[in-house]
């Protein structure tokens, strides 16, 4: 792979064969993050954690992977006690976290912050997050979720759920999914449909993209459902939000209809979205979903920075 | 007999064929406040023109243009060529040219994008589609067409 010592900002960033590879070494690593057994390639590594705005997930995840890969984090988790609260740009934060640490990894609240801070570091720099960008490890582990349950991606029918306009999940993972040959169709009231840019995008790709604002007629014969929040804050009117929110609410109900095989994901953490209920089905692979965050991260970290096998077994 | 509507310059840089109203905005571009105060600017609206149908003409004495200003034009006034004057003779002519990238030229459209915080970065552009002309935020992501009220 060819990855060692390159910066991850956008999934435009990796070639269908680099995701692939990235895919096939996750999978290797599952034992790995389950703690079944161990390795050291990031041994003596130090990966600086550089978390502008809060997060949970992300964070631990990014934590666990480089300490299950006998490496040590630094990090930042709060903005406000690091020197930017006295007026340091993040250019210049970048650049001083850069001479501690061997690889950064960042999460920021402006779009583009990930891109300045791979320029401002001669470390490799993997975003995780830039406001209502880019969240190229997310898609990843998106992917993996796929492969795992279909054992490939090509040709898979995914439905895109939901708010597609402010999630930036969704964004990449479209254009993940078209590299893929998928067929995307895309679900949202039209208040908060795919922007024009990012559907402009998909079918330059060569995606299959076909719009169903109904979510039981996009369900039909699809593999995956996934599903994104609603954002309370992005809607004046709490009625209008109550309304929109109720229509794009999975249920085991709902599920009856769909292909037996269908796996239902969600980035979490959900706010309804998907009612307690889907937990118990077959369908339900957002917490699978999660794990997999720490072997995908797990591989990311080890091919850009990896270094030989020690203690591996 | 054809009228002579602006007066030849000795030495400086001519932009003819700008598209008809947008001399003003080539001005601003220019930065008139910023050329010899002995030098004289002429600017031409509405003047007729084969190719255009109707066009805008701005001459400036002893200035030859940057190339990030040549790029401004380029991206607001695409068909516009420029003449470098020297002794009264054209010594080179050429279209405006649009560059894979263009630095600090325009401002990001996007509010949160990280080139519009206080950070010690210009925005930058690379062009994604050419006639018509889109450009995409090298930081964001982000595409912009209106390029008129966008320049930095």
């Amino acid at each position: 792979m060819t990855l060692r010592g390159r910066d991850l900002i956008s999934v435009r960033d990796l070639s269908r064969e680099e995701i692939e590879e990235l895919l096939a070494s996750a999978r290797k690593m599952i034992p790995y993050a389950e703690g079944t057994k161990a390795m050291h390639p990031l041994a003596n590594k130090i990966v600086a954690m550089a978390f502008f705005e809060p997060s949970t997930r992300t964070r631990l995840s990014f934590e666990s992977a480089v300490e299950r890969l006998g490496g040590t984090c630094v990090t930042i988790a709060d903005a406000s006690v690091t020197s930017m609260r006295k007026g340091e740009s993040l250019h210049d934060t970048i650049r001083m976290l850069s001479s501690y640490a061997d690889a950064i990894v960042i999460r920021h609240p402006s779009e583009g912050s990930a891109r300045l801070a791979a320029r401002a570091s001669d470390r490799p720099v993997v975003n995780a997050g830039d406001g209502a960008g880019q969240h190229p490890t997310q898609t990843l582990l998106d992917l993996a979720t796929m492969h795992e349950a279909f054992g490939t991606l090509s040709g898979l029918k995914v439905v895109l759920l939901g708010d597609l306009k402010f999630g930036r999940t969704v964004h990449s993972l479209a254009q993940a999914l078209a590299l893929f040959g998928c067929e995307v169709v895309l679900s949202s009231p039209p208040s908060l449909a795919l922007p024009d840019q990012a559907r402009r995008r998909l079918r330059q790709s060569g995606a299959r993209v076909t719009d169903e604002e109904d979510v039981r007629r996009a369900m039909k014969d699809a593999d995956v459902l996934y599903v994104t929040r609603i954002q309370k804050e992005r809607f004046g009117d709490l009625a209008e939000y109550e309304k929109v929110a109720g229509s794009y609410r999975i249920d085991a109900a709902l599920l009856q209809d769909a292909k037996p095989r269908l796996i239902v994901m969600h980035p979490l953490p959900r706010a309804g979205e998907i009612a307690p209920d889907v937990d118990g089905t077959p369908h339900a692979a957002y917490f699978r979903q999660s794990f997999l965050a720490v072997p995908v991260r797990m591989a990311l970290l080890d091919a850009i920075l990896g270094g030989p096998r020690r203690g591996a077994g | 007999m054809r009228e002579l509507k602006i007066t030849p310059i000795k030495n400086g840089t001519v932009i003819d064929h700008i598209s008809n109203g947008l001399a003003l905005e080539v001005l601003r571009i220019l930065g008139v406040q910023t050329i010899d105060k002995d030098s004289t600017v002429s600017v031409a609206l509405h003047v007729r023109s084969g190719k255009l149908g109707w066009k805008d003409i701005v001459k400036v004495e002893n200035m030859e243009l940057s190339p990030r200003k040549s790029n401004a034009i380029a991206l607001i006034a695409p068909t516009a060529t420029i003449s470098i004057i020297r002794d009264f003779k054209v010594r080179e002519k050429r279209p405006v040219d649009l560059p894979e990238r263009i630095v600090g030229v325009l401002r990001c459209p996007n509010p949160n994008c990280i080139t519009n915080q206080p950070e010690p970065v210009e925005s930058e552009f690379e062009v994604t589609q050419r006639r018509p002309t889109v450009l995409t935020c090298a930081y964001c992501d982000r595409e912009v067409e209106d390029f008129l009220h966008h320049l930095a």
